[in-house]
């Protein structure tokens, strides 16, 4: 009996495993498919002969897509990811009257539709001329990161004992030397979760991006759903596509998975 | 602070009579400790707040703003036309189809992620071998943006037939479950939206898995030995000891899910774009602002989104802040 409920569970887990990994199977094989055997209806079909074709057609038209997300994601993920520290910190261990107010407030921020700020942003960015480029969707990805970067690290931080701060405090530390002296040392930890968390969803955003920027700066999503979106695109391209814009956040994940495991608690406000 | 408010609102306290005098009293001195003491962290925060303030409070105000008005194409309007918007929307058919829709995908997406990802946290909860293995496969999906998501889904959820059957319907039939053919969200039905839960859910029930396999770690091991000691089978000892811990899980899960569904726009844009039958909102509310330029209905829409939204999502931070300072 106890035999069959373990063969039963791990049968179950198996199935399982293959319903997750069954679009990475027709994604694979598809892209490594020779672009003359593509062919929707044996999308299934291991293939004859292994070919990198198909990436090599697709580059060159992801490749600007894909350095415009790098230069946009990377310091979106390090400025997002200072403040939220700075603002964790002091909500945790540097309290002025009135935070435990404030944290609610920025925490809303961080599950409003998009949709419900967008006509303002757009406007408000026009004026500014931030429009077209990649400053302001940096600006903006930073912005609407604050809530969850400040959630992590307000979180983590509450984890540091108020002794050590004290202690500080009678040392004459002021409130910015305790902050870099004692807090931001302990902190990778809350850097890795957070600038994960910022970098996964600067790289993997669409609204913002489709909307703000102009073609030459078009992120890779964006530019994916041109390539790729189209009905009269080629199978075969629309795969190698597909993969190669998910390389960097499955890179990322296998190699980080524990710190973006635990962002994904954070942002169930589970710390 | 005059001397006599100092004076009547202290009165009766000896430091009153200490601080009487030409130098500044002890309250004062302790609002200026006080403002010392957390004023340099204020001012730390200050740009954070300035800036969150404006760009969601600010923001969702303005938006709310333009819900009332009656601007259309590309110079801004700030008339007010009262709740004209709101009425017009409720009479149009495609935000009724709209409304109809995300609620048929939400309660599709709802119960089928939390039910795959209840599963799957019960197969993995006893510790089974290569457990790392499973869950990070059950949880990659989070890594990969539903555009990237959408294009390969759209090609799984293929709808052709005969000779040109293919993605999901052509592995049916290779693996002899024929009678599992669909047309998915190319049918004429108006369930034609619960086909798109089926990505929704390979991307997010790794989520829902991952939370319940905290809720289901974080049970006392001893309460569910005391409980067994007590002569209560298996069975009874999830039933009376597990699940009611597991009810703040499953009230996360279902909130995040249901503030996913809600503001959703690009998996739906990339999957099918322009296909009505899986039209919401939230993607009604992009095509009808940036392309006709109906910008008062477009923030018409935005704003009952947001509504929607703060419905679930207000009590829940109100619940997580109050939870956190009990403990």
């Amino acid at each position: 009996m106890k035999t069959l409920v373990r063969t039963g569970r791990y049968l179950a887990l198996l199935v399982l495993v293959c319903f997750f990994l069954m679009p990475v199977y027709a994604l694979l094989i598809t892209a490594l498919k020779d672009p003359a055997s593509v062919s929707v209806v044996r999308m299934w079909e291991l293939p004859q002969s292994f070919s990198m074709e198909n990436f090599r057609i697709v580059w060159p038209d992801l490749r600007e897509g894909f350095v415009n997300s790098a230069l946009l994601a990377v310091p979106a993920s390090l400025v997002s990811a200072m403040l939220g520290a700075a603002n964790g910190f002091v909500l945790s261990k540097w309290r002025f009257p009135g935070a435990d107010f404030v944290f609610p407030l920025i925490l809303f921020g961080m599950f409003i539709p998009y949709q419900a700020i967008l006509i303002p942003m757009y406007r408000t960015m026009q004026s500014a001329n931030l429009v077209g480029g990649l400053d302001g969707l940096i600006i903006v990805h930073i912005i609407y990161g604050l809530p969850i970067t400040t959630l992590i690290f307000r979180s983590y931080f509450a984890g540091l004992s108020d002794e050590v701060i004290e202690a500080a405090k009678v040392d004459g530390a002021g409130m910015l030397r305790t902050f870099f002296h004692v807090a931001l040392p302990i902190a990778p930890p809350a850097f890795a979760v957070a600038l994960i968390w910022q970098f996964t969803s600067a790289w993997n955003d669409f609204l913002f991006g489709v909307l703000l920027t102009s073609r030459e700066f078009w992120p890779i999503t964006v530019a994916l759903n041109n390539i790729a979106g189209g009905q009269t695109v080629p199978f075969n391209q629309a795969m190698a596509s597909a993969l190669l814009a998910s390389v960097p956040t499955l890179l990322v994940y296998v190699l980080l998975g524990r710190f973006f495991m635990r962002g994904l608690m954070a942002g169930a406000l589970k710390g | 602070m005059t001397q006599t408010s100092r004076s009547t609102s202290e009165s009766g306290s000896g430091a009153a009579v200490v601080g009487r005098g030409t130098q500044p009293g002890p309250k004062a001195s302790k609002v200026r400790r006080r403002l010392r003491a957390w004023g340099p962290g204020l001012l730390l925060v200050s740009p954070s707040l300035v800036l969150l303030g404006i760009f969601v409070y600010g923001f969702l105000g303005w938006n709310i703003r333009v819900s009332f008005t009656s601007w259309r194409g590309q110079t801004p309007v700030y008339d007010w036309v009262g709740t004209r918007n709101y009425s017009e929307l409720f009479d149009n058919e495609r935000f009724q189809i709209d409304v109809r829709n995300l609620a048929v995908f939400t309660f599709v997406f709802i119960g089928g992620s939390l039910l795959l990802g209840f599963v799957m946290a019960m197969l993995l909860e006893k510790g089974v071998r290569f457990e790392a293995f499973f869950r990070s496969v059950f949880l990659f999906p989070m890594a990969i943006s539903f555009i990237a998501t959408a294009i390969i889904w759209r090609w799984l959820l293929n709808n052709g037939s005969g000779e040109s059957t293919a993605g999901l319907n052509k592995l049916f039939d290779n693996i002899g479950l024929g009678f599992l053919f669909s047309d998915w969200h190319k049918t004429p039905s108006s369930w034609a939206i619960a086909a798109i839960a089926l990505p929704a859910g390979w991307a997010l029930s790794g989520y829902v898995m991952a939370l319940f396999l905290a809720g289901l770690r974080s049970v006392p091991e001893e309460l569910r030995e005391a409980a067994r000691v007590d002569g209560a089978p298996e069975r009874k000892v999830f039933w009376h000891v597990v699940r009611p811990m597991l009810l703040p899980v499953l009230m996360s899960a279902v909130v995040i899910l249901a503030h996913i569904s809600m503001k959703t726009f690009d998996l739906f844009y990339a999957i099918d774009q322009g296909n009505l039958r899986i039209d919401t909102p939230a993607l009604y509310m992009w095509f009808t602002t940036f392309q006709p330029g109906f910008f008062a209905r477009g923030a018409t829409i935005a704003t009952l989104l947001l509504f929607g939204i703060a419905l679930v999502i207000v009590p829940y931070i109100w619940w997580s802040v109050r939870t956190e300072r009990r403990k």
